[in-house]
């Protein structure tokens, strides 16, 4: 029961990390919590869902199909609702209210097109289970959990050893200095935005195919945010470690407290983290400066 | 003509609302995407007191706003303490107001997520008038003193007023405790005019609406977000839209008004105030 309890949460957490990246991606070069973040989620996911079930494409161009469009969507959000603000240097809060508006907007716009209804993948992964160390794991929760975990090592790759990785690094410690050095500050955002709406796209595909495809899908990306700020927003890492942690501790409550508690607890350990540990297990100092 | 006294009923219920969020976000210059959820105490606390306890309205109604400054003491205290970054403040009324949700849904008393129907509708017209002059009678006198004077300060500079003997904590933590009594006396009124009340009623959509409002009508107004959300309550239902179209509508606006007008439709100025300026400046011409 113990180890079918870590199992599960682990598996749970690795999706969580998928998304938490994106949070601290954007929230390590601009500093403010993209709370669009989810919106482009359910939208790579309805991406993915057209895909798959209009061109009948297999899972690996599903993925494919939705990296690419959610990417772009990223890209477009930043250019049309944050690099007016952007430029004119305003506050983070300000930003971060027009994600807000943004997620809003995304999501109601959902609802008003397409509907409210209830959509389901068709089935990828078998529903069959591998035997582990006396505890089952289906075979899409092993996929998902592999895959986010490729796509952090490959971005932490990307990140530490190549030139742009290095220019994005170099901004999210000075970004007037970085400019300096001559590194194109607008291509670096947009590279970031691209990324972040790529690993959303993963993410939307998963998470519609282990659960379903609803407007209001991207608000699991709550979740997603708690666990970048227990690992610290803006720290790659941090995402991935304090996904497998949520992930983890919340399906020890659930299995061991209760199932209904567990978004109470969640939300309890936001707030309790955010008085007592801002910068998380690896996030920066962030104190705001006068 | 039913139908037209009960959207403006609707309308001034929500302008208490709006004032009250007016106060911490406009005057104190933090944002919250949590205030629905003091919406949500004052309907709940005074619709069981009438409902279960026979409690007469206007007792039940000062209760539910009492309940709801009380329960803004749990997220204030702390966080406001710990002198958080305005947006990690922000997300952190974000999870309270979440948290509060969840909890609604799984007690008893609050019926779950169904919802408590049937709650006797003692809210009338002159009842939310009399409550809305009221509220903008406290607040104008808030803002007036020198606690009022004190939020402002702490919105132009948190810094500068703390130097100068502002205690952070303190005026914050006020401007917020009022701020919750008032959504709290908006949401009693709200639960005995529509005489049924759900959880989803109070979540982060109406939070979102609530500071939709505040910063449409503007920062460092009475008058803008009371224009404002009365505007957001009536043209909705005189252009028939759906609900749906209604927030994307708002979403958009957000994002518009922040690259836009960041300070609002009548930012840090009143209604009199543009009538007295034009007067003034004709007459020096």
């Amino acid at each position: 029961m113990f180890l079918q309890t870590l199992v599960t949460g682990l598996s749970i957490g690795g999706i969580y990390a998928l998304m938490a990246v994106g949070y601290s991606l954007v929230f390590s070069v601009l500093g403010f919590s993209n709370f669009a973040h989810g919106a482009v989620i359910m939208l790579g996911a309805y991406l993915g869902l057209a895909l798959a079930v209009k061109l009948h494409l297999g899972i690996g161009l599903v993925l494919v199909g939705s990296i690419v469009g959610s990417g772009i969507l990223a890209v477009m959000n930043e250019r049309l609702a944050y690099s007016v603000l952007r430029r004119r240097k305003a506050p983070s809060l300000y930003l971060m209210i027009s994600a807000m508006g943004c997620s809003v907007f995304l999501e109601n716009l959902v609802y008003a097109t397409i509907g409210s209804r209830f959509y389901a993948f068709p089935e990828f992964f078998s529903r069959q289970v591998v035997q582990f160390a006396g505890s089952s794991l289906s075979l899409l929760d092993l996929a998902a959990f592999i895959v986010a975990f490729l796509a952090i090592l490959a971005l932490h790759v990307f990140v530490t050893r190549t030139k742009t990785g290095i220019a994005i690094r170099a901004g999210v410690c000075d970004m007037t200095m970085c400019s300096l050095m001559g590194v194109n500050v607008d291509r670096l955002i947009m590279v970031v935005f691209l990324l972040a709406g790529a690993f959303a796209g993963v993410a939307g595909v998963f998470l519609g195919v282990k659960y379903l495809v609803y407007p209001t899908m991207g608000w699991v990306t709550n979740k997603a945010y708690i666990a970048a700020v227990i690992g610290g927003l803006g720290s790659l890492p941090g995402a991935l470690v304090g996904g497998l942690i949520l992930g983890v501790v919340e399906t020890f409550v659930s299995t061991y407290v209760s199932s209904v508690m567990r978004d109470v607890f969640s939300f309890t350990l936001l707030i309790a983290l955010l008085v007592w540990m801002p910068n998380g297990l690896f996030g920066s100092d962030t104190e705001e400066k006068v | 003509m039913d139908y037209i006294l009960s959207v403006v009923t609707l309308a001034a219920i929500n302008m208490i609302a709006v004032l009250g969020l007016s106060i911490f976000t406009g005057f104190t210059g933090l944002f919250s995407f949590g205030h629905a959820a003091f919406v949500g105490v004052g309907a709940y606390a005074s619709a069981i007191l009438t409902y279960y306890y026979y409690v007469p309205f206007f007792i039940a109604l000062v209760a539910g706003a009492f309940a709801a400054a009380a329960v803004s003491l749990i997220i204030g205290v702390p966080t406001l303490r710990a002198k958080l970054r305005s947006d990690y403040f922000a997300i952190a009324i974000l999870g309270f107001g979440e948290a509060f949700r969840v909890i609604l849904e799984n007690l008893e008393i609050t019926n779950g997520a169904r919802g408590l129907p049937g709650i006797d509708s003692f809210t009338t017209l002159p009842i939310v008038l009399v409550a809305l002059a009221f509220s903008v009678w406290i607040t104008r006198n808030f803002l007036k003193s020198r606690y009022g004077v004190a939020c402002i300060a702490i919105r132009e500079d948190p810094v500068a007023a703390e130097m100068s003997g502002v205690g952070l904590f303190r005026t914050r933590l006020l401007s917020l405790v009022l701020s919750a009594f008032l959504c709290g006396l908006s949401g009693g009124l709200m639960a005995h005019f529509l005489s049924f009340i759900q959880p989803v009623m109070f979540t982060l959509v109406q939070s979102t609406q609530l500071l939709a409002a505040v910063i449409a009508g503007g920062m460092g107004s009475i008058t803008g977000p009371l224009f404002a959300s009365f505007l957001f309550i009536v043209l909705p239902e005189a252009l028939r839209v759906a609900n749906m179209w209604r927030l994307v509508a708002y979403g958009l606006m957000l994002v518009l008004i922040m690259i836009y007008r960041p300070q609002g439709i009548m930012g840090y100025q009143e209604l009199p105030d543009l009538f007295r300026r034009k007067i003034s400046r004709s007459g020096t011409k």
